[in-house]
């Protein structure tokens, strides 16, 4: 490998604890100061920016964050709201007022029921980590019909690619109509055999995270498959 | 402490003892991290003839709710010993001695976690004695600590555990299982490498103070060695894939392509 060294350098893996810098950059995410000094917080890959310094992680929980878009699956029907599973440890009580129907009280289960899965936005996060979830913006609906899968959270960046251009490129080649959730729930809906090709791609995307040329890696797999289809 | 057989030496002539460590040499130490799937993190310990598997689950929502802190997270730990893993059969089942175990390692976790950042959630940690040979509550702690990182869990440090003890009037590191039985004192240590804090502390046995010291000294040396194998157990278990560039894809050179 002839850029092995520049990789090793550029791609280094951390553990808690593990001393990042002195001085006066900014502590980034994954990160924790201590008299002065910057450790890491969070097994993962350190990231060193001209201003600060950062951990990105290679696995934890999907924490909710103000304006991200998830997929959720109702676990639990109220007179005035449903219960929705994000895959986060903190469940979201999803509002009548919040949904694009008018929902009478005590018809909640008319509109949707336990099992059902949702394109949700998240309102708000308080500081005791409550949730406010709303399906009340462009593009947030229930999902019906296709099939959702799970990749860890800290990998849907990866999915989703710079500016999308991982995505964008599971999309064209599969001809499946995709939607990734910050939380690491992805929904996937088309032709059988489509969907099975662009969950073996996301499976690879996910086993091969932090590889580089992933984008071109994956085409070459989606293309040599479908190629073998035909 | 039960009575020492007249005809055992634990230390011969040489200073070595039955094994043919000296005393301060550690048993041979092996880690994994990820080593199960369904779980968020795991880790698999050997360390000498003790065998240890943890697993954490978490951050997440906390069973039973007044078990709840609106401020921070719990970190449970759940220590078991296997049926198996000891020469008489265990009855299998929490009891007087796991409890207090599986107590000491949560609060000796809770200083590293930072709890601060999940509140009303639990992080569940499972320790599963498989084969014990003395020394399993510092294995326990070595593995979870691990198992911790690798679930993604922002901890201040790992925490490395190693026991001190006192065999045959000596101060030894790490007590092998008859070593454990005979001898005269034993103090497992949990260590932070990083500030230097214990976050674990118990004796058994009498020691001076002088001796008491001594031991502390040796078991913290010793996690030092533990802790650079555990930082090399979570470094590998990702330095392999970000190697093997060329792993193929599931599906992929399946027909000899």
């Amino acid at each position: 490998m002839e850029n092995g060294d520049s990789k090793e350098t550029s791609r280094e893996i951390v553990v808690p604890g593990e001393l990042l810098a002195i001085g006066n950059k900014r502590a980034g995410p994954g990160t924790f100061v201590e008299g002065g000094k910057i450790y890491a917080a969070q097994l993962g890959i350190k990231n060193v920016r001209p201003d600060g310094v950062s951990v990105v992680p290679l696995a934890g929980q999907y924490m909710p964050l103000r304006g991200d878009l998830v997929v959720g699956k109702i676990v639990d029907i109220g007179p005035s709201n449903w219960l929705v599973d994000i895959n986060s440890p903190y469940p979201a009580p999803l509002h009548v007022n919040e949904v694009p129907w008018r929902v009478e009280f005590g018809e909640t289960s008319k509109f949707m029921s336990v099992g059902d899965v949702v394109m949700l936005k998240i309102v708000d996060v308080s500081e005791t980590k409550r949730i406010t979830v709303s399906m009340q913006d462009h593009g947030l609906r229930k999902l019906t019909g296709g099939m959702v899968i799970e990749v860890s959270p800290s990998k849907v960046p990866r999915v989703i690619g710079r500016n999308g251009s991982m995505i964008q490129m599971l999309k064209n080649e599969t001809g499946c109509r995709i939607y990734v959730g910050q939380n690491g729930r992805i929904w996937i809906d088309g032709e059988l055999d489509n969907i099975a090709k662009a969950v073996s791609a996301i499976q690879m995307i996910e086993n091969e995270a932090h590889s580089l040329g992933l984008t071109e890696k994956v085409k070459n797999f989606l293309e040599q498959s479908s190629r073998r289809g035909a | 402490m039960g009575g020492t057989p007249t005809d055992l030496k634990l230390i011969d002539e040489s200073g070595r003892r039955l094994d043919g460590r000296l005393p301060d040499e550690m048993r041979p130490l092996k880690i994994e991290a990820g080593v199960l799937s369904r779980a968020d993190g795991s880790a698999y310990v050997e360390w000498g003839l003790n065998k240890v598997m943890a697993a954490v689950y978490g951050p997440r929502e906390c069973h039973p709710r007044h078990l709840q802190n609106p401020e921070r997270a719990l970190v449970q730990c759940h220590y078991n010993m296997a049926s198996f893993s000891v020469d008489d059969r265990k009855r299998p089942g929490p009891d007087r001695r796991s409890h207090e175990i599986s107590k000491i390692i949560s609060e000796a976790l809770t200083r590293v976690v930072f709890t601060e950042y999940f509140p009303r959630t639990s992080i569940d940690v499972y320790i599963e004695v498989l084969q014990a040979n003395a020394g399993t509550r510092c294995a326990g702690l070595t593995a979870a600590s691990v198992a911790l990182a690798d679930a993604g869990v922002p901890m201040r440090d790992l925490v490395a555990s190693c026991a001190a003890g006192k065999v045959a009037e000596t101060m030894v590191v790490d007590l092998a299982k008859e070593e454990d039985n005979f001898g005269q004192a034993d103090i497992p240590l949990g260590y932070v490498p990083r500030t230097g804090e214990i976050v674990l502390l118990q004796m058994d046995g009498d020691l001076s103070y002088d001796q008491f010291e001594k031991g502390i000294d040796m078991a913290v040396g010793a996690c030092k060695k533990v802790y650079e194998i555990q930082r090399d157990a979570l470094k590998r278990r990702y330095a392999v894939r970000t190697v093997d560039a060329e792993l193929t894809a599931p599906g992929v050179g399946k027909e000899g392509v």
